[in-house]
């Protein structure tokens, strides 16, 4: 099963040296994790570390590949590095959290960790016209990646607790059935304060992705079709004021209604052409790794766009493949949440699913033209030390869920 | 809570679905207009991954590719540029090609479906065809000889083997080096901007592109329909040529250069250029006939390829009688490029067939097979073979007793016609000096080479500048160079 990172860098074969040292690195990581998992959570499912492996090799290999074209830039054993970090987080995770429920107890500490996150980077210059980032010793960090699985261990730790609540009690409206606002309160209040931040931040892709991790979780812990209502009709509500008084934000619309229309007004492609431009030169079995031109993207190409290079170098072929991992990836999420008890492990894990699948959804989306482009880092993909780590620790917290969940079965529950 | 957790795994499930279908829309069904973008760069570095196929002349290389590097990575190199500029034009990063580059250019480029052993073989193996080669019909020695001659002058030569119409020599001067428009540099910019700058229009092909009025050369062409149509039947027999000639219906009075033109039996009359005689003799065969042995030469036929066009040349058709006299011996709206001047030599010297001229002797693959040869080439009857073997007796009366001596060549048979050709208002332009003439060598069953020649100088006095003394030695020049190369 660790045979994955080496097929993924075997593709690297006809180039220059190095390639070597990044397959055993990543190799010898899968199998640290691979024990720590053998160890610790035996019954966990046992398709969740090779997938995460498999995308983070792939990642490499992307990343690696574009290196050759910017030699002044190379990004790849900086992205090594955040991966032994992440795997290092991983095993870490796996062998000190015995139990998925000890997180439950800690839900106070993990939002005000997250909001602390989420300010933090209001105090750093902005980069490339957001304010997400911080830098410290040459490293920069996204804090708002680490927030993603703090909020979600929150949410699904205050809606296990308060779920009954939520549902059956509060005022009556028409057909809509209100809370009490001693229940809603906090809840509202801090994701509220969360995508306050982020707009401040102008990184409208992240609390785009915490408005829908809340709605679901919302969801599923009180089986309220309204909440789907109100979400749907707050968030297109948010859309359409936000898309008009933010230029930011209106210009994305806009180029996504007319990607070409830079062309048009002889100043060229823009990135969505671009990117558009290298998704249909791959066809359908793309033109081979290192063969492609997504470089000409420009900015952003082993970030953001990083899935214009696989589409373009791996074809749909590869493509279809890279969307189907995170399909089970996501789909094993889902599970482990269906097979387990408890109500915090089962939102847990939903919520954990719904990040990768949303945040996959938006970006992956946004590049190939299905929605506007909002700026996200492709889950193990992409170019970025936080999301890799934080997706690193989404597997981990996955895996000790399922554990637990197949464990159940078996008569282990280790509570 | 079970159901629940469902609806949202189910909402992400359609999510996938979506990206699949839409990456499917991207990448499948839409990817060709993508492709296809003009602003998309794909294409171009593709056109450029790969070195261009050559153009030869005989076994030599004229032109090369050259490994830049850059993002388009290969650039058009060129040995002898200026000299062959008017067959191979130019082909350019920025300013797309021309000439045979630009005919030959899906050979050249690689993409031609015939460089490949089988339909679809690319898509499979995802190999790139290297560009395949493009040989001339040129003789390198007949080329430089020309090229030589024009040296310092404004002209054009063509040459043609008038057995099989392939093209020995096309020359245009001045010229320029095209290699210098090859690359997507700033100096490529400015080259191009001085070009087009340039007074002299170094970049038009005046061997094929320019029509020039053909003055007297053109007299072949009437003294062929004279004796096809039977207006005149005894080569020394006088016609009836008053000097001057009054041009019918009008009181302007034709002259000639020389004396002893009035009267003067056809042979006399070519031999030494008589504008009343053959004025007269276009009169007298009339517009229809003259207007159908033009247009058997290829005048008033637009549509010749070389495989790049040539300008059409032409004979007006709708003339009276003073305008028919004045066409007849090359002036008023005649008009012909130096490329249907051959042409109408070759005629003579085929026996009264012209072939159709064409440049490309074979395309290959870039390891030596062959994809494509001319085949067949129409060939058409101009006039009858009597007539045909009796103008190539005028012809050789020109160069061993006429205006043509300077273009006599010891131990061979050659046929000329001299020509100068007045324009502008009030004859006020440049004259044209011409020169067409055929040539048969001592050993040789038929006639080798039918060359056309015309300079436009304006540094020469006119009157002084007369087609045999201007442009007859470039013509032998040439003539020689070709009887001096083996025959094939």
């Amino acid at each position: 099963m660790y045979g994955y990172c080496a097929v993924g860098l075997a593709k690297n074969g006809n180039l220059p040296p190095g390639a070597a040292g990044y397959g055993a690195g990543l190799g010898v990581l899968a199998l640290l994790a691979h024990i720590a998992v053998r160890l610790r959570a035996p019954c966990a499912d046992p398709l969740l570390l090779p997938i995460g492996v498999l995308l983070n090799g792939l990642g490499l290999v992307l990343i690696y590949r574009l290196d050759l074209e910017t030699p002044a830039d190379p990004a790849a054993p900086t992205q090594l590095v955040w991966s032994a970090l992440g795997v290092t987080l991983f095993t870490v995770v796996v062998l000190l959290l015995r139990d998925h429920r000890t997180l439950q107890r800690y839900a106070y500490v993990c939002v005000a960790a997250a909001l602390a996150l989420l300010i933090l980077p209001i105090f750093f210059p902005a980069v490339n016209g957001a304010r997400i980032w911080i830098r410290i010793a040459g490293f920069s960090i996204q804090p708002g990646e680490f927030a993603k699985v703090l909020l979600a261990v929150f949410f699904a730790a205050y809606l296990a607790a308060n779920r009954n609540a939520l549902a059956y009690t509060g005022r009556r409206v028409w057909r809509v059935q209100l809370p009490t606002g001693r229940v809603l309160g906090p809840i509202v209040a801090v994701w509220l304060l969360n995508v306050g931040v982020l707009v401040l931040e102008r990184d409208l892709g992240t609390s785009l992705l915490f408005f829908g991790l809340f709605v679901v979780l919302l969801y599923v812990a009180t089986g309220r079709t309204g909440w789907i209502a109100v979400g749907l009709v707050l968030a297109s509500f948010g859309a359409v004021a936000v898309g008009w008084l933010e230029p930011h934000v209106h210009s994305r619309v806009e180029d996504w209604l007319h990607p070409f229309a830079s062309i048009d007004a002889g100043q060229g492609p823009n990135q969505l052409a671009q990117s558009l431009f290298a998704f249909a030169a791959g066809g359908v079995l793309g033109t081979g790794l290192g063969l492609g031109h997504s470089v000409l993207i420009g900015f952003a190409t082993k970030s953001d766009f990083i899935l214009a290079t696989a589409g373009e170098e791996l074809g749909f072929a590869g493509l279809s493949a890279i969307f189907l991992l995170y399909g089970l990836l996501v789909e094993r999420g889902f599970r482990a949440g269906l097979a387990l008890r408890d109500p915090f492990g089962r939102l847990l894990a939903v919520g954990l699913a719904s990040i990768v699948a949303l945040q996959v959804f938006v970006i992956a989306g946004g590049v190939t033209g299905l929605i506007p482009l909002t700026g996200m880092a492709m889950p193990f993909l992409a170019q970025g030390g936080s999301s890799v780590v934080t997706n690193w620790a989404i597997v981990a917290l996955l895996i000790r869920v399922s554990d637990s969940a197949r464990g159940q079965g078996e008569g282990r529950s280790t509570s | 809570m079970t159901r629940y957790i469902r609806h949202p795994a189910v909402l992400c499930a359609l999510l996938l679905v979506a990206l699949l279908v839409n990456a499917a829309r991207v990448q499948v069904f839409e990817a060709r207009a993508y492709d296809d973008n003009p602003a998309n760069r794909r294409s171009a570095i593709a056109r450029y991954e790969r070195p261009r196929g050559d153009i030869l002349v005989g076994r030599e290389r004229i032109t090369g590719s050259r490994d830049t590097g850059e993002q388009l990575r290969y650039e058009r190199t060129y040995r002898d540029g200026p000299l062959y500029a008017p067959v191979t034009g130019f082909s350019s990063q920025v300013y797309g090609t021309t000439f045979l580059e630009h005919a030959a250019d899906p050979l050249l480029s690689g993409t031609d479906p015939l460089l490949t052993p089988f339909p679809l073989w690319n898509d499979l193996t995802r190999r790139l065809t290297p560009g395949g080669d493009v040989v001339t019909t040129l003789d390198a020695a007949a080329q430089r000889a020309a090229y030589g001659g024009l040296r310092g002058r404004k002209g054009a030569v063509a040459a043609v083997e008038p057995s099989t119409g392939r093209i020995l020599a096309l020359v245009s001067t001045p010229s320029y080096d095209p290699a210098e428009l090859s690359g997507n540099a700033g100096s490529t910019g400015r080259a191009w901007a001085r070009l087009n700058r340039d007074p002299d229009k170094p970049m038009l092909n005046r061997a094929i592109r320019q029509t020039y009025p053909p003055g007297s050369t053109f007299k072949v062409v009437t003294a062929a329909a004279a004796l096809d149509s039977g207006t005149v039947t005894d080569l020394d027999a006088a016609t009836r040529s008053p000097v001057p000639y009054t041009l019918p219906g009008t009181t302007t009075a034709l002259t000639n250069e020389g004396d002893g033109c009035e009267d003067a039996p056809l042979r006399a009359a070519f031999e030494w250029s008589c504008n009343t005689v053959f004025a007269k003799l276009g009169v007298d065969v009339g517009v229809s006939r003259m207007a159908a042995t033009a247009q058997a030469f290829g005048f008033n036929e637009g549509g010749l390829r070389v495989p790049f066009a040539v300008a059409r040349s032409t004979f007006d058709t709708s003339v009276d009688r003073a305008q028919l006299a004045l066409s007849s011996i090359g002036q008023y709206n005649t008009r012909a490029t130096p490329l249907q001047m051959a042409m109408v030599s070759a005629a003579v010297a085929d026996d009264g067939l012209l072939r159709r001229p064409y440049l490309v002797e074979r395309t290959t693959t870039d390891d030596g097979n062959t994809v494509g040869t001319p085949g067949v080439r129409p060939v058409r009857q101009v006039m009858s073979p009597a007539t045909a073997m009796r103008m190539r007796e005028l012809m050789e009366g020109v160069v061993s007793e006429g205006t043509g001596t300077n273009a006599a060549i010891p131990g061979a048979v050659v046929g000329g016609k001299t020509g100068t050709a007045q324009h502008g208002v009030g004859n006020s332009g440049t004259p044209y000096a011409w020169f067409v003439s055929w040539a048969q060598g001592e050993r040789d069953v038929q006639p080798r080479v039918a060359v056309a020649v015309v300079v436009e100088d304006a540094s020469a006095v006119r009157g002084d500048i007369t087609g045999g003394g201007v442009a007859a030695p470039i013509a032998k020049a040439v003539m020689e160079a070709v009887l001096r190369s083996p025959a094939n």
